[in-house]
């Protein structure tokens, strides 16, 4: 508890009056436990280093990714494979091979095949989902032991035949007689040949993200140069947490058949100018969101090891952070498509009875700069409250100097599928390192929708 | 049911908005530090860029009127005078609206052709002072910009579009019988190419803001913004602004060229049109079609292509003049009053004149699944409508619910809408056998076959399922109203609601009240109507309403006039070249020969000898030869699928040889025969008003043009009596009636206005 007084003075020691009255202030509430529901803890998490994709881990499949999250993860826990009663992974952009990925990786990686294992789907929240749908069979009582989990592979991706040839070739597959087989392939044009590509486009809107990233902004009226400099933010801060090897969630990968990567290859700290120098990558030519002020392709994955309270103690675990209340949430996916954590901040701090002061470590999701400084923006505004979230007052804004501390997506990248995880470990993480008891992760994802969750920092 | 196939002409009336007069709806005033005496335009300047905003005062819309033009020319001269202004925007500060057009009261003020002229000439002049700014303006877009204002914004050296639905651009004069008269006839060929420019004024369209920037209309697109800090309509304004500000300091920095890069096809079309005989095919391949069309009755897009010819060929001196003159020499023909007479009769038949319903209809129910209750299905779900559509058959129910999805899939095609839209729109529509949610349905529409005891019987099924306050509502075409009230346990809530075939197409809704009917109810079903996007009259109840009973007597005549041994070729061009959009004999096919001897049997026991003069026979004998027109595949004329020439049916020369009567020769002459069917209309339109079942001649003008495809050029049959004489037309009718007695007797009203030659419908 002294570390949570003393923090505030010691990291704003200028700033006095304001940090004096936070200081001073006491936990809403001492602990998020409930009576007659189990506790859930993370034991511990790892990731993969995020690499830009097109980069070392080119040659992978998205299992073979996964698979060294696993195997990092059994590394760093000793736990025994045998005790884990299920694995869940997030992905978004599926390997048609490898469709329930997760059970692909758990195999490989040397989990009993008596595990069964499955794959859900949330766009940029899919690792949440993976995790909150750990916490509700650890909680119903159904596991005890859960992997959660999550992966993607930017590096390939399913590029598809068109309609009409896939059509053309099933047809074929059909066809009985030689004259059957003659006549489909009479009807065969040269533009049958032309691919499908998937987009990060909203299947609703036809929009891409980028684009709505960059009305989002205007909306919001977020300048240019503000995210800019919300982007070098995220990249100085990564940096700094990179060198002073804060990022301990990260594993190494010995890639087959190359060097061992050990770090993120992402953070790239540039300057003010370079980054005034980029044309604008979506709304051309008069766009404000531009390839360094917006999170990269990425591959990557995460693996995290949770449990019922009981049982990790009794392994004689000493778990990093208890999950507690969650909150999904969805609105306008044209308008307010990256608005999740706006949404789903005040609803799960109310759920958990907390106040924005509570939170020691924010840890959101950085799509894009502009997305991140809209949602500031819609936080701190009473009309937006008033007229879209039905609430009387604003949610208020997350203090910056707790606030992704350690980088974010946008220096860090963004394996779609696997974001979550490292969201979650790195708010356990930040909270034993820097002091403090609760943790707000949020995020937003495709579809409009988006996810929060408190975690609890495990007493020491 | 009367069906009517509007072409043309009529269905593009749907464009209309440009020369909007002025609306009630009172707008707060932002001035700036700028003049402050100003009322319509004023600036403020964000560093060198002069940002000047319209607004017209009191009203919803900005329109070109003298006010506006003088302050504009103020305020331009202001600019162009100041050292720290660089460059300037052009902005409105009412959201939905950039400039609807010219104002229309200020033409209508005109008495002479030189008046109107010199306005022409006055306008041009302004926008000629600024294209050649030497200051860059860019104009900000953002909703309608129609007419003068498009004409305004093609003058400016850069264009900036919102994406909005509402922002649209066109010229949209020719629908009332004008040309673009500030320059536009000659700047925009050179912006669009001469065959782009020519389809924009020749039909009036509405171009969005994605196909004006293929096109080269517009230079840069906005994307509408979603909630901010502030509501997204006003943000996106402030956001076009801004962008609209960059861009005019990058013209005036000469960092952003105002040229634009013509793709391959356009630079191909602008060459084509340097060779004088291409130029010369293009003018002749457009006049024939022009002509073809418009059968000659209309002056205006004639005068249109000759006018672009002249600038194009004897420089644009001569091109501006010969604009001003023409155009002033259309605003004073007949065809541009009757046409500015009907865009304000449409302009009132937008409005609900109940006022607002107390409840807002939200789940709408519709019986019978065929071809009209599909139809309102459609126009409805579209719109928010939760719509329940009942049929009794499965197979009735799956042809119902498959035209409703047609019609949405064709708007996917035409790219209006996209899939998704598309699903989530037809998500509102359930179709079923039972009636299952009618306990939450706040109107029931029923359409089922035109017979009074089965509409009986839905009626009180329906009534011992709905709430109180569900409002049940009759689509027919002839019987009246009252009548299927009578069995009703809430008669106040009973009402008619007679749309017309095909009802995504036909525009008109005629609303018939009963002397019960409530005026909630009213209120209740002019809302829906309006929201269903139609332009509705509201009449009272008689049998045939008032389309109906007009349509009658004149179709009457059609067959006395076949059986005097007219071909119905020859009579179906004879009507075409009076201005009907559809030939009179056709009509019958179309409107189905079925419903036509049921309406003429029905009425003709109402009114008698007034609706004699052909025999009803011919018709029941086409009925059980079964020639029931289009539907069934045979009537005057052969209807095959696929097949577009029509040929006679010669087995009808048998029915018309045992029918034929002696025609007489002094009433048969070709006008003689155009005046005997449309005099019978007027007359009867005219004693429609004549006994109340009309209550302004401005609604008949409406429903008669929209419903019935009177000619659209004479302007209905009320402002066809004022325009060409009600003593020319009591001549007319005294001169057949002469011939063929009664029937041609002139009403009462009638005869009253063609006694006192200062009477008219329209003062």
């Amino acid at each position: 508890m002294t570390t949570i007084l003393t923090y505030p003075f010691k990291k704003l020691p200028t700033t006095s009056k304001w940090a004096l009255r936070f200081a001073v202030q006491t936990k809403t509430k001492k602990t998020l436990a409930k009576p007659n529901i189990r506790n859930v803890v993370v034991v511990d998490g790892v990731r993969t280093p995020f690499l830009l994709s097109g980069t070392s881990y080119k040659d992978l499949m998205p299992h073979d990714l996964a698979r060294a999250a696993l195997t990092g993860l059994l590394h760093r826990t000793s736990v025994p494979k045998e005790v884990v009663d299920y694995i869940i992974f997030g992905t978004v952009i599926q390997e048609v091979k490898t469709s329930n990925v997760a059970r692909e990786a758990a195999l490989g990686a040397g989990f009993s095949d008596k595990t069964p294992a499955h794959t859900v789907t949330m766009a940029c929240i899919s690792a949440n989902q993976a995790m909150t749908t750990g916490v509700g069979l650890i909680a119903s009582g159904q596991c005890d032991v859960i992997v959660a989990g999550g992966v993607e592979l930017m590096s390939d991706i399913p590029i598809r035949h068109s309609r009409k040839m896939r059509k053309l070739m099933l047809d074929l597959n059909k066809a009985k007689s030689m004259g059957q087989r003659l006549s489909l392939i009479s009807k065969f044009r040269l533009n049958f040949l032309a691919p499908e590509l998937p987009a990060v486009a909203e299947f609703s809107t036809s929009e891409t993200m980028g684009h709505s990233a960059d009305r989002l902004a205007a909306a919001f009226a977020v300048s240019r140069l503000e995210q800019d400099e919300y982007a070098l933010r995220s990249h100085s801060l990564a940096k700094k947490a990179q060198d002073e090897g804060l990022l301990s969630d990260v594993v190494p990968f010995r890639v087959p058949g190359k060097d061992t990567v050990t770090k993120d290859n992402g953070i790239r700290p540039s300057s003010l100018e370079q980054m005034a120098k980029l044309k604008p990558a979506f709304i051309k030519p008069y766009g404000t969101v531009t390839a360094a002020n917006s999170s990269f392709l990425t591959d990557g994955a995460s693996a995290m090891l949770i449990m019922a309270e009981e049982k990790a103690l009794a392994m004689g675990y000493k778990p990093k952070a208890y999950l507690r209340d969650f909150m999904y949430v969805s609105q306008d996916p044209k308008d307010q498509l990256l608005l999740g954590p706006t949404y789903a901040t005040p609803k799960v701090l109310e759920k958990a009875g907390l106040t924005m002061n509570d939170i020691d470590a924010f840890e959101f999701h950085e799509a894009f700069s502009g997305q991140i400084l809209a949602n500031f923006k819609a936080m701190d505004s009473d009309w937006f409250a008033e007229n879209y979230m039905g609430r009387k007052t604003k949610v208020g804004l997350p203090p910056l100097e707790k606030f992704n501390n350690w980088g974010g997506s946008l220096s860090l990248g963004h394996p779609f599928g696997a974001t979550g995880c490292r969201l979650v470990m790195a708010a356990a993480n930040r909270l034993r390192k820097e002091g403090g008891q609760y943790g707000l992760v949020a995020a937003c994802a495709a579809g409009g929708q988006g996810h929060a969750m408190i975690v609890e920092a495990y007493p020491k | 049911m009367v069906a009517c196939r509007a072409i043309g002409i009529l269905s593009r009336f749907s464009a209309f908005r440009i020369l909007r007069s002025r609306g009630y709806i009172c707008r707060n005033f932002t001035g700036s530090s700028a003049l402050l005496t100003r009322t319509h335009i004023n600036y403020g300047v964000k560093g060198d860029v002069a940002v000047v905003r319209i607004n017209s005062p009191n009203s919803k819309v900005n329109t070109l009127s003298k006010e506006l033009h003088s302050e504009f020319t103020e305020v331009m001269n202001e600019i162009w005078a100041s050292d720290q202004i660089r460059s300037a925007v052009l902005i409105s500060s009412k959201p939905g609206c950039f400039i609807a057009g010219a104002d229309i009261n200020m033409l209508s003020a005109c008495k002479t052709l030189q008046e109107v002229t010199q306005l022409s000439q006055e306008a041009q002049r302004i926008l000629e002072k600024l294209e050649k700014s030497p200051k860059p303006v860019v104009a900000a877009i953002n909703g309608s910009c129609l007419g003068g204002g498009l004409e305004l914004a093609i003058s400016c050296q850069y264009r900036i579009a919102t994406k909005d639905r509402k922002t649209v651009l066109g010229v949209p004069e020719v629908l009332l019988g004008a040309l673009p008269g500030a320059g536009g006839t000659q700047r925009l060929p050179k912006m669009v190419g001469v065959p782009a420019a020519l389809d924009m004024m020749l039909t009036g369209r509405n171009i969005r803001a994605d196909r004006a920037k293929k096109m080269g209309l517009v230079d840069q697109l906005v994307e509408p913004l979603g909630p901010g800090l502030k509501p997204p309509e006003e943000r996106t304004m402030e956001y076009l602004e801004e962008v609209a500000i960059t861009f005019a300091k990058g013209l005036a920095d000469k960092k952003i060229s105002p040229k634009r890069n013509k793709g391959l096809v356009e630079k191909l079309t602008a060459y084509a049109m340097t060779i004088p005989f291409v130029r010369q095919q293009v003018y002749k391949k457009v006049e024939e079609k022009v002509r073809k069309q418009t059968k000659g009755l209309y002056p205006a897009p004639l005068k249109i292509i000759d006018v672009v010819k002249t600038g194009i060929e004897q420089g644009s001196d001569a091109g501006y003049l010969s604009e001003s003159q023409k155009f002033g020499e259309l605003i004073m023909t007949k065809e541009s009053k009757a046409l500015i007479g009907l865009y304000h009769g449409q302009v009132l038949c937008k409005k609900n004149k109940f006022g607002a319903p107390q409840k807002d209809v939200k789940h709408l129910a519709i019986l019978g699944a065929g071809l009209m209750g599909a139809g309102i299905a459609q126009v409805s779900v579209d719109k928010g409508l939760k719509t329940i559509l009942k049929d009794a058959t499965l197979t009735g129910l799956d042809r119902g619910q498959q035209q409703v999805f047609k019609g949405l899939n064709d708007k996917v095609k035409k790219k209006a809408l996209t899939s998704f839209e598309r699903d989530s729109i037809f998500s509102n529509l359930t179709g079923q056998l039972d009636y299952q949610g009618f306990e939450k349905a706040d109107m029931v529409i029923e359409a089922v076959f035109e017979d009074l005891s089965l509409k009986h019987r839905v009626l009180k099924e329906v009534e011992a399922v709905i709430p109180d306050h569900c409002i049940f509502a009759s689509n027919t075409s002839a019987l009246p109203i009252s009548e299927i009230a009578a069995v009703s346990k809430r008669p106040e809530k009973v009402i008619g609601m007679h749309y017309f075939s095909p009802v995504d197409k036909m525009q008109l809704l005629e609303i018939i009240t009963t002397e019960k009917t409530s005026r909630d109810t009213s209120a209740s079903a002019v809302a829906v109507g309006l929201k269903q996007g139609k332009v509705i009259i509201v009449v009272k109840d008689g049998p045939g309403f008032y389309t109906t009973r007009c349509l009658a007597p004149m179709m009457s005549e059609v067959i006395r006039i076949l059986q005097e041994g007219v071909d119905p070729k020859k009579l179906d061009s004879l009507t075409t070249s009076f201005g009907f959009p559809v030939g009179a004999a056709t009509l019958v096919d179309e409107v189905g020969v079925d419903v036509a001897k049921h309406v003429a049997e029905d009425l003709g026991k109402v009114f008698g000898e007034r609706f004699g003069g052909g025999n009803p026979e011919l018709l029941t004998q086409m009925v059980s030869k079964g020639f029931l027109g289009r539907k069934s595949g045979k009537g005057f004329y052969i209807y095959q699928e696929g097949v577009k020439r029509k040929d006679l049916n010669s087995d009808m020369d048998s029915i018309l040889a045992s029918l034929k009567l002696p025609p007489k020769s002094e009433v048969s002459s070709d006008e003689d025969i155009q005046f005997r069917l449309v005099t019978r209309f007027v007359n009867e339109a005219v004693m429609c008003l004549q006994e109340g079942i009309l209550a302004t001649p401005a609604e008949g003008d409406i429903g008669a043009v929209f419903g019935l495809g009177f000619p659209p050029c004479l302007g209905g049959p009320f402002r066809f009596v004022d325009l060409y004489g009600a003593q020319k037309i009591v001549d007319r009718l005294k001169k057949y009636e002469a011939a063929y007695g009664k029937q041609f007797t002139p009403c009462q009203l009638l005869a009253d206005h063609a006694n006192s030659p200062n009477k008219k419908f329209y003062q």
